[in-house]
């Protein structure tokens, strides 16, 4: 369990003269869940996507596996069909339906044949509890219909981690706790993940680590239970009195 | 030519008896407008589709492919402009003598040449804009299953682009099916060439160039529908499972149905 996935040391980044992220410094373990906290602008979301490579940084390292992912010899594509990304706005692809958004990377990316590219979407469509939907429209389906079914297209790549920008922040309420069943069904498996969230109930019950961000720097970070009942920083206490009524 | 007492209006019956007289001629004429026109904007779509395409591809800054893209990118701009900014007759005329030593051509093929390279230069605008339309969320979604961005582009974001870019597609058909006339200059013998001589030889230009409205008009009008069949056929939902946004217009069909 103590295996290091994700290391990151010294990374900034700025947009412009407004500068998100100063000097992050973190680590994940292999089966860690952690969980990124903090208030809107805060830079937890500019991480994410660092971690990704859909923003660059400007200085510092992310090692992946001991590989500096920001190496020029690194295959960008194959590092990123590693590395799932579940997006607040689910993203799933409008112009296919459920099961050809689960299908396309797999044949494209790891050059899966056909039959065993389905055979696989349908294992985890099932497991999302969205084998139903097979075939339906991925523009008619519910909210949390379409973030479960994007965490299946996700995991259909077989990823190392899974990275989660706000998965549940644009669902409707009753449709939160689905997804966030399917994420700690996840968890449960061992699967290594980021969560960047507003669920702290979510982030109490589940994560093994929680970040605490604030105007771009980790403020705090620790066990759920030490930062959600006896948080050291001001800043945390301020934010989780807000938060957490 | 005989001319007809059909309704006893002289204007009236002059027009039916030129449309009945020269049918051959005008037919010949709506035949060279639709091969222009239809192959003119097949043409120009795959230009549109080539250049717009490569337009919207992003490239990093500071590698050897992005001064590639850049000098790309300058030529694409000029060749819209130059296209878009001068009149397609002039363009006609030009392209057709000037290149005619070097390829020989009749005025059919050198017509369905500046047409397609002046639709192109519309089309290639418009798909530009379908890619841009489509929300960033669905690139990036592909690019972090480790999509390349051309099987991004190809896959996801193209297929999105033309739906949304459907009905100015069409409209530029409809445009060239107009604009074909003006080929005239250059010998085509379409429908606004044969009309002219059908005028000229009757000393009749009214009469027979209401007649030719008419069949532009009939034209387009048939044209703007099948296109309009074809909007609603691709925005038709493909899924029967009912959702609040699916229910009223299920509701609709089977209620009013039989």
């Amino acid at each position: 369990m103590s295996e290091t996935l994700i290391q990151i040391f010294n990374c900034r980044k700025s947009f412009g003269s407004l500068e998100v992220l100063k000097d992050i410094n973190f680590s994940v373990n292999k089966g860690d869940v952690v969980c990124l906290i903090g208030s809107s602008g805060s830079g937890k979301s500019t991480l994410l996507r660092c971690i990704n490579r859909l923003e660059h940084i400007d200085s510092g390292q992310i090692l992946v596996d001991g590989q500096d992912i920001y190496d020029q010899s690194v295959d960008l594509n194959k590092y990123r069909a590693k590395v799932g990304m579940v997006f607040q706005s689910f993203n799933l692809f409008s112009n296919l339906n459920v099961i050809d958004n689960c299908i396309i990377a797999q044949q494209k990316v790891l050059k899966r044949d056909k039959t065993e590219a389905h055979r696989i979407a349908m294992t985890y469509l099932k497991k999302v509890g969205m084998e139903d939907f097979a075939h339906a429209a991925s523009t008619q389906i519910s909210g949390g219909q379409k973030q479960r079914v994007a965490i299946a297209r996700a995991l259909c790549m077989n990823p190392d981690i899974l990275l989660f920008d706000e998965p549940t922040s644009s669902l409707d309420p009753e449709m939160v706790q689905d997804v966030l069943d399917v994420m700690k069904d996840l968890a449960n498996e061992g699967l290594t993940m980021i969560v960047v969230t507003h669920e702290m109930s979510f982030a109490k019950e589940v994560a093994n680590k929680v970040v605490f961000m604030d105007k771009g720097v980790i403020a705090e970070e620790g066990n759920p239970q030490d930062i959600f009942t006896k948080p050291k920083n001001p800043r945390t206490q301020e934010f989780l009195k807000r938060i957490i009524r | 030519m005989k001319y007809l007492t059909i309704t006893g209006n002289q204007f009236i019956d002059t027009c039916l008896s030129i449309l009945i007289t020269f049918w051959p001629s005008l037919l010949l004429g709506v035949k060279t407008v639709l091969l222009v026109a239809i192959s003119g904007t097949i043409i120009g779509l795959v230009i549109g589709l080539i250049i717009g395409g490569l337009r919207a591809i992003k490239v990093e800054k500071g590698s050897i492919l992005y001064i590639i893209k850049w000098v790309y990118d300058v030529l694409a701009k000029c060749y819209v402009e130059i296209f878009r900014g001068t009149p397609m007759m002039v363009q006609a005329v030009f392209i057709y003598y000037w290149l005619k030593p070097a390829f020989g051509w009749t005025p059919i093929v050198a017509g369905i040449f500046v047409i397609s390279i002046n639709t192109g230069a519309y089309m290639a605008e418009i798909i530009r804009a379908g890619i841009q339309s489509v929300d960033v969320g669905q690139t990036e979604a592909a690019r972090s299953l480790g999509m390349t961005s051309i099987q991004t582009m190809m896959n996801i974001v193209l297929p999105q682009a033309i739906k949304n870019a459907f009905p100015a597609i069409g409209n530029e058909f409809i445009v060239n099916i107009k604009d074909s006339s003006v080929l005239n200059v250059i010998s085509v013998t379409e429908l606004f060439f044969q009309a002219k001589s059908i005028a000229g030889s009757l000393y009749k230009y009214e009469e027979t160039f209401l007649v030719t409205a008419v069949v532009y008009l009939v034209l387009t009008i048939i044209t703007s529908s099948i296109l309009h069949i074809i909007e609603k056929r691709m925005n038709a939902t493909k899924t029967s499972y009912p959702s609040s946004s699916t229910t009223s217009r299920m509701v609709k069909t089977q209620g009013g149905g039989k």
